[in-house]
């Protein structure tokens, strides 16, 4: 800017990528702590200290959490769960959003006021009464179970997201279809289903995202180790050998894996997803 | 090709009327324009005949059929939309060809019409590219080119060219008006832009609050409007208007000055009226109206002069290139056979 | 005649039960999993609270729940705990997310880099969070203690989560960490959309950059700012998680929030009438709070 002096200059410039800076390893010390402790051998843990990085490396750590343990098992149960989850909650919000999107009709601001309040009620007032009801259906201890409940907690924020993807494709595109011979459904097929994709993927996203995350409920309802998610299991763990540091930070790591390739897709839906009230905020 | 008849069409959004009884008949092959103010109606009464919108009362024909219960993929229209709605993940032969297709239509039927078409508009070296690699020209011609391969009864314009630049409409405009003369099809056509209205359509349709104020020829329309809403529309710049009193044969206006009045007015004395000329039909002369000249625009043919005469702004065409300063005091004239009379309290054209 | 308008009459009816009942088929199965797996609990857990569990019965106790909240003194140090997680957490949140958004809104090099980096806590998922974090506090294997006992905040590197005093800024930084994201990227969307002409005309009228920090800058972003503060209250108040995979509500109940003591009371003891009564009281606080925004914000629209 004209008018500050050559010294301001640079020392606001040395402020700005100091500040970023700071940012910057704040934000990945935990995660980088993480895969360096996962991939240092048992016998340097102690003698070693805190450094920076182990002067051997191992995945001694991943083949046993692979091998010896049920975490194969925990982390295939969590994608069952965050699949199906993120399939059922972006269809059923698809249709929802597309009604909320393309329709004026009567209690349409009532519904909107009443998919917003679910969004921000607190979950925990729920966690009483659905332990005892998932517990008289059988639904505990069973990944079903949880399914049902991550997709009602899910699809308000879904459906929300979905209509502002479908606010985005113009009704006229719609209408020329209409008149070029389709019906209202083959329009949404052939049109506006192929322009929404990438919001309806960001939708399975988030969905996802949210799903691996939860801890409280599948706590809660699990108790086989069959049938454990990959939070579970990893708190259990904890819990039960919390001496095993190597193990457990490469079960974390392994477990970082699915979220962080969906976050490199979700980046420029980030801002789209928040205001939509993306669950976990 | 079909005829278009309305019969008191009426359509409300909630408690707002839109559409007051509308009745109009289209002829086989015609070009009309629907023209008015925004928020008059124009588009929701195409919107209607397309099916799209649907309508509370009345009935609309396309050719001998009664369309109110009809999808609008059944009515046999094709529509432009203002913003084109070219599929953006279709290239243009595609866009072109998806009605067709969708009526399971013979490939090389489909091939033959969306080549045809694309040479008539000049889309030929286009035919690959994705809506979002084109001009706006280009997707305008686009749009085009899916309403003409159809072959549909009617054409349905919704303000098509209002998203182009000045000089691209002008030239869409004239190849609109020609492909209409080589088609033949009967062309409904939504617009705010009375220029357009003037040069495009065969008969014109003034519409204002939902209700149509006067249908008839461009030049109809400009030398007989049916009341002080058509006469204040149609026309650039607009018609100057005077409230008067009438006074014998002449009207008094505002300033006391008195204008001669056309034969034909049917009068009666002490009448307030409004009396309207046309900016091209006001004279400078010694005596008259006296005003003074406020701006002088020099437009190469002619030159726009306002002034504010008998208590108004006026605005005074002149094709000669008259000597003016602002602040220069000149007196007004017109024709008594160029004035409009009005009566002030219907708003109806009195003679 | 007559019976052709009947047709047109019948016709027209049947257009308008389909346009009426379109948008309904479209949201059922959202509206029936909500109101299933979501309402109909909220109403029972209301109803529980005037309930007592034992193993294998329930009895009507009427406000015998909430009269027990009354003498519960760790209900008491819970609510305490609650204010003290909630005002922390967000104002550092806040804070530092409003810093980074300003950051990351002038362009510098690597920024497309940085801004992936940055955000990336937020993907994290959260119980993750709470154990990475309880790991870098730990003596045995995580630099934190050190680095503190280094510059003299701790006499031994010993974990902050084991000292009642100090156990509650370890979820809150994890908090903090996690939650940065969430306000950097909507007041950054919020900052972008400020149109820079405002600024142009601010500096041509003399404005120092803190002046149109405060006369451009905030004012634009007030509205962004005020709905996110709410939302991100209401979510940090009932937010049991990072606590529980932490301390648990330890050592001695110091982190012990009205979230994690219904989370508690409802998986450990077997009374779901209590954990349903403390959650009811929460609902209530909360809505109290919405409420008193939503007066200031009146009132604060109405000064100005």
């Amino acid at each position: 800017m004209p008018g500050q002096s050559r010294f301001q200059r640079i020392a606001g410039t040395i402020g700005v990528y100091g500040a970023i800076a700071c940012y910057v390893v704040f934000a990945l010390l935990p995660i980088y702590w993480t895969i360096k402790i996962s991939v240092t051998p048992q016998d340097l843990l102690y003698s070693e200290g805190i450094r920076l990085w182990p002067s051997r490396m191992t995945l001694a750590n991943y083949a046993s959490v692979l091998e010896a343990t049920d975490f194969p098992r925990y982390f295939l149960n969590s994608i069952i769960v965050s699949v199906a989850t993120a399939v059922i909650v972006t269809a059923v919000a698809s249709f929802a959003g597309y009604a909320l999107s393309r329709f004026r009709f009567r209690g349409k601001a009532l519904v909107s006021l009443v998919l917003l309040l679910t969004q921000t009620f607190p979950l925990v007032m729920v966690i009483p009464p659905i332990y005892r009801i998932m517990g008289q259906l059988g639904l505990t201890d069973n990944l079903y179970g949880l399914i049902i409940i991550y997709t009602a907690f899910n699809i308000a924020f879904a459906t929300f997201l979905m209509q502002s993807f479908l606010d985005g494709v113009p009704k006229d595109l719609e209408e020329a279809a209409m008149i070029d011979g389709c019906t209202r459904f083959e329009a949404l097929r052939r049109v506006i289903l192929p322009l929404t994709l990438p919001g309806m993927g960001a939708t399975v996203a988030f969905v996802f995202t949210a799903a691996w995350s939860e801890l409280l409920f599948g706590l809660m309802l699990i108790n086989s180790e069959s049938q454990k998610t990959f939070s579970v299991g990893l708190l259990t763990f904890v819990g039960k050998f919390a001496v095993d540091w190597g193990q457990m930070m490469a079960a974390s790591v392994l477990a970082l894996i699915p979220v962080c390739l969906f976050f490199l897709f979700l980046q420029r839906y980030l801002v789209t997803g928040l205001t939509a009230g993306a669950v976990k905020g | 090709m079909a005829s278009v008849s309305l019969r008191s069409v009426h359509k409300k959004f909630g408690p707002i009327t839109v559409l007051q009884s509308i009745d109009l008949d289209i002829e086989d092959g015609e070009f009309v324009v629907l023209v008015g103010p925004s928020g008059c109606g124009k588009s929701t009464l195409l919107r209607s005949i397309a099916g799209l919108e649907t309508i509370n009362g009345g009935e609309i024909h396309i050719g001998e059929r009664q369309v109110n219960h009809v999808a609008p993929k059944d009515r046999d229209i094709a529509m432009v939309f203002q913003s084109y709605a070219l599929y953006p993940h279709m290239d243009v032969r595609r866009n072109m060809g998806f009605s067709l297709n969708l009526r399971k239509s013979p490939t090389r039927m489909v091939v033959e019409r969306v080549s045809a078409a694309s040479t008539k508009l000049g889309l030929n070296s286009l035919l690959d590219r994705l809506p979002k690699q084109l001009s706006g020209g280009q997707r305008q011609r686009v749009a085009m080119g899916r309403a003409i391969v159809r072959n549909p009864q009617v054409f349905l314009f919704d303000e098509p060219l209002s998203n182009l630049d000045a000089k691209l409409r002008a030239t869409m405009r004239t190849e609109i008006k020609a492909l209409h003369q080589s088609l033949k099809t009967t062309a409904i056509y939504v617009t705010h832009d009375q220029v357009e209205a003037m040069t495009m359509a065969n008969r014109i349709v003034v519409m204002s609050d939902g209700v149509i104020q006067q249908v008839g020829a461009p030049l109809e329309l400009y030398d007989r409007p049916a009341n002080i809403f058509v006469a204040g529309f149609i026309g650039s710049p607009t018609m100057n208007f005077f409230d008067a009193v009438i006074d014998g044969k002449q009207a008094g206006l505002a300033d006391g000055s008195l204008l001669a009045l056309p034969a034909s007015a049917a009068v009666t004395e002490g009448q307030k009226v409004v009396i309207g000329i046309r900016p091209e039909h006001l004279h400078f002369t010694d005596t008259g109206i006296p005003g003074t000249v406020v701006v002088v625009e020099p437009l190469g043919m002619s030159t726009q002069v306002t002034l504010d005469a008998a208590r108004e702004r006026v605005t005074l065409l002149a094709l000669e290139r008259p000597v003016l300063a602002p602040g220069d005091r000149k007196h007004l004239t017109a024709r008594p056979q160029d004035i409009h009379v009005f009566d002030r309290a219907s708003g109806l054209r009195v003679n | 005649m007559t019976a052709i308008a009947e047709d047109i009459g019948s016709l027209q009816r049947q257009a308008d039960r389909r346009r009426f009942l379109e948008p309904w088929l479209y949201l059922s199965p959202a509206l029936i999993l909500i109101f299933t797996v979501l309402i109909v609990p909220l109403v029972i857990g209301i109803s529980y609270s005037f309930r007592k569990f034992s193993a294998f019965r329930s009895e009507y106790v009427g406000l015998g729940q909430y009269r027990a909240m009354l003498s519960d003194t760790v209900l008491h140090g819970a609510l305490v705990n609650t204010l003290w997680w909630t005002v922390a957490s967000l104002a550092l949140q806040f804070f530092f997310g409003l810093g980074l958004a300003l950051l990351l809104n002038r362009p510098f090099i690597g920024q497309r880099i940085v801004q992936g980096l940055v955000f990336l806590p937020w993907a994290v998922p959260i119980f993750l969070t709470g154990l990475t974090w309880s790991w870098l506090f730990n003596p045995v294997i995580g630099p934190l203690p050190h680095v503190f006992h280094a510059i003299g905040l701790q006499a031994e590197p010993v974990t902050i989560l084991a000292d009642p005093a100090t156990a509650m800024w370890g979820p809150i930084i994890a908090n903090v960490w996690f939650g940065i994201p969430f306000f950097a990227i909507t007041l950054l969307a919020a900052r972008k959309s400020i149109p820079s002409e405002l600024y142009e005309a601010a500096a041509i009228d003399g404005a120092s950059p803190w002046q149109q920090f405060t006369k451009v800058t905030l004012p634009f972003l007030a509205p962004t700012i005020a709905i996110t503060v709410m939302l991100r209250t209401v979510w940090i108040a009932t937010f049991a998680d990072l606590i529980y995979v932490m301390t648990a509500g330890g050592p001695a109940g110091s982190t012990n929030t009205i979230a994690t003591y219904i989370y508690v009371s409802a998986f450990k003891s077997l009374d779901k009438g209590y954990a349903s009564a403390i959650a009811v009281l929460l609902l209530v606080l909360l809505i109290a709070y919405a409420l008193i925004v939503i007066q200031m914000r009146r009132a604060l629209l109405r000064d100005a």
